[in-house]
């Protein structure tokens, strides 16, 4: 492990020996490692790159095209909260068109570019299979319902002024990108039980047929 | 009387359905115990005489899926659960594994314990974190009430479950995509034969099947495979989610019997978005063909929808009212299809890079009536010459939008752009209307 950088500690590294144990054969630990760069980094640095490469013995190019086909891993850094409209066809037409284009306009920033205090960057994404509660915002892939444009600026306020909002369904506080990576790489942050089970529209189909809802 | 029927919903009203306490309070994990003491064959066969039929948009028969798996073949065999729901319009998984992740971890164990598996995993998407904590929780809590792991519930059968966490890859829904996401590669879709069962994960005997058809077998296992039958069709049996989207007044899923129609379901939601009328609609997401309010009565089977000229798909109806443009809808999702074609295959890599192309100009009220045969030409190569259905999902929304909205294209074009208020179709406008 002579080359590893430096910039990578024991817990770090032994994490990845940890995620390489989950499967039968170790380069299917490629994606949660990439996780896993992105819960220390913000995104996939050359660095977290590298140490993949290492770990799996692969060569870095073989890391970069995994990294590379996948949206979510991030060349660039995110913002401490990243925002994600939904502007597929259903929500885009519900309004997400409208609410991306006033959460542009309000935090004066392009598609996947970032605030200049490092809080929020700000992406148009794809249906985020939440269509009954279209128009959907996503904060570090925590679902908020039925936005405005009015209630989606308020948000981002809120993010950028360090309050930590509730997300509809998810837990009690919306974590930050890395921590919401860390799950992402398959550790488990012990907020599972925080949140609803379930919204009113989940629950539409079940509560007409016990009677409790017309 | 409502047709409404249920069962994977049936708790999820409850505070703590998610939890092992939740589930187990309404006989959770019993059809596990019940399937452990049966003979593996004995299981595959349940499953197949009860009708149950893939949940994620093919609609193949899922006991027969199991049933290709060699046995005795002295080689791993392996379950992989597509949780990767990402078909725009469907969102029936997520609320699912949120509301209850351990009946998937449940159908998890039964299904391994079937096809002889000794390791499974469920490969989920990446955009879903409470999802993913829920999921997480769920597998460490059935480990540690000894549902996973070596020799469970002392039967001698063992098996580790490993959730996998995707990246953002609608590809990757794909089964075949999956499995290479899986083993570490970019996902893209694999020339078949081999099919999975053959050779899938790591080369090995692979099912891969839906969170939903697996959720349903403990059902299946705890009640039988005659009362599944009951419910439905003839081919198409059970129950299952139908998730209703967009102008209606009430959203939501819907528990039902297949066969169930759309003015049924309207009727549940509430109806169109008061004050206007359907439009179009898809019948299981963007990828299958849309329908109009001519189809209002077609059965919601899988036999029906594709007599009708669609597919059942997802199950993810996607409610469009007289306000949406039929050509920015298509468009949308055509620039999503060009976004997620993942490049392998020169008539979707290239054809969906034409087709937004052309839907753009036509937006614009640029080009003429003669690119509508342009764009119908090149769905045609398209459509059944892609290596994946992908090709075939981005070919869907436009020949059927032509085929019944031809006049609302050329309207684009002597109106010299859209005649459409994009105001008038959102969810702010209904609520203003409705104050």
């Amino acid at each position: 492990m002579a080359n590893t950088p430096q910039t990578f500690d024991a817990n770090f590294l032994s994490r990845l020996d940890a995620i390489i144990a989950r499967y039968p054969r170790s380069r299917s630990a490629i994606m949660p490692m990439l996780h896993l760069v992105q819960a220390r980094e913000g995104y996939v640095t050359a660095e977290g790159i590298e140490v993949i490469a290492e770990k799996l013995d692969l060569t870095t190019a073989e890391v970069h095209a995994v990294a590379s086909f996948y949206t979510q891993y991030r060349r660039t850094p995110a913002g401490e909260y990243h925002v994600g409209v939904c502007t597929n066809t259903l929500c885009a037409i519900m309004g997400g068109d409208a609410i991306f284009a006033g959460l542009k306009d309000h935090l004066g920033v392009e598609n996947n570019e970032r605030t200049a205090d490092g809080k929020v960057s700000l992406e148009h994404i794809e249906c985020n299979a939440a269509c009954d509660y279209a128009p959907v915002v996503m904060v570090n892939w925590e679902f908020f319902d039925n936005q405005t444009v009015e209630s989606a600026k308020t948000l981002v306020d809120d993010l950028r002024a360090g309050k930590k909002p509730t997300p509809t369904r998810g837990p009690d506080s919306v974590p930050t990108f890395k921590e919401a990576s860390e799950v992402l790489a398959g550790f488990n942050d012990g907020r599972a039980n925080e949140g609803v089970q379930a919204g009113e529209p989940t629950l539409l189909g079940l509560k007409i047929a016990k009677g409790e809802r017309k | 009387m409502s047709k409404l029927t249920p069962v994977l919903s049936a708790h999820w009203d409850e505070r703590d359905s998610h939890t092992l306490a939740g589930y187990q309070r309404h006989g959770g994990y019993n059809a596990m115990k019940k399937a452990l003491a049966m003979d593996p064959d004995a299981v595959i066969q349940m499953v197949k005489d009860s009708g149950l039929r893939g949940r994620g948009g093919a609609g193949f028969p899922t006991g027969n899926k199991w049933g290709f798996i060699p046995q005795g073949d002295n080689k791993d065999h392996y379950l992989v659960v597509n949780a990767d729901e990402s078909e725009p319009g469907t969102c029936k998984d997520t609320p699912l594994l949120m509301a209850n992740p351990h009946v998937l971890v449940e159908g998890v164990i039964i299904s391994s314990y079937a096809i002889r598996a000794k390791h499974a995993f469920i490969y989920i998407r990446g955009e879903v974190t409470h999802v993913t904590r829920r999921m997480l929780q769920a597998i460490e809590d059935a480990y540690k009430a000894g549902f996973l792991g070596k020799n469970i519930l002392g039967k001698g059968f063992d098996l580790e479950l490993t959730l996998h966490i995707g990246a953002g890859a609608y590809i990757c829904g794909e089964e075949t995509a999956l499995l290479d996401s899986l083993e570490g590669f970019r996902g893209q879709p694999r020339l078949r034969p081999p099919f999975p069962a053959i050779a899938g994960l790591y080369a090995r005997p692979t099912v891969v099947n839906n969170v939903e058809s697996i959720a349903s077998v403990p059902a299946i296992i705890d009640k039988g495979a005659e009362w599944f039958a009951s419910l439905g069709t003839e081919k198409s049996k059970g129950f299952t989610l139908f998730s209703l989207s967009g102008h209606v007044n009430n959203p939501g899923q819907f528990e039902a019997p297949l066969g169930i129609t759309l003015r049924e379901l309207l009727e549940l939601a509430g109806g169109v978005r008061t004050g206007h009328r359907l439009k179009f609609w898809t019948p299981g997401g963007s990828s299958t063909p849309i329908f109009t309010d001519a189809h209002l009565d077609t059965p919601l089977d899988y036999e029906s929808v594709s007599a009708a000229g669609s597919m059942l798909g997802t199950k993810a109806l996607q409610i469009f009212d007289e306000t949406t443009c039929v050509l920015r809808a298509v468009l949308r999702w055509t620039e999503f299809y060009k976004h997620e074609s993942c490049g392998k295959c020169t008539p979707c890599r290239e054809g969906t890079w034409w087709l937004v192309q052309i839907l753009r100009d036509l937006e614009n009220g640029k080009g003429s009536e003669a690119d509508l045969a342009k764009l119908l030409d090149i769905c045609d190569n398209l459509l059944g010459r892609s290596f994946c259905a992908l090709g075939d999902g981005a070919a869907s929304p436009i020949m059927s939008s032509i085929k019944y909205f031809r006049d609302e294209y050329i309207a684009h074009l002597t109106n010299g752009g859209c005649p459409f208020d994009p105001v008038a179709s959102t969810l702010f406008a209904s609520s203003k209307a409705g104050a």
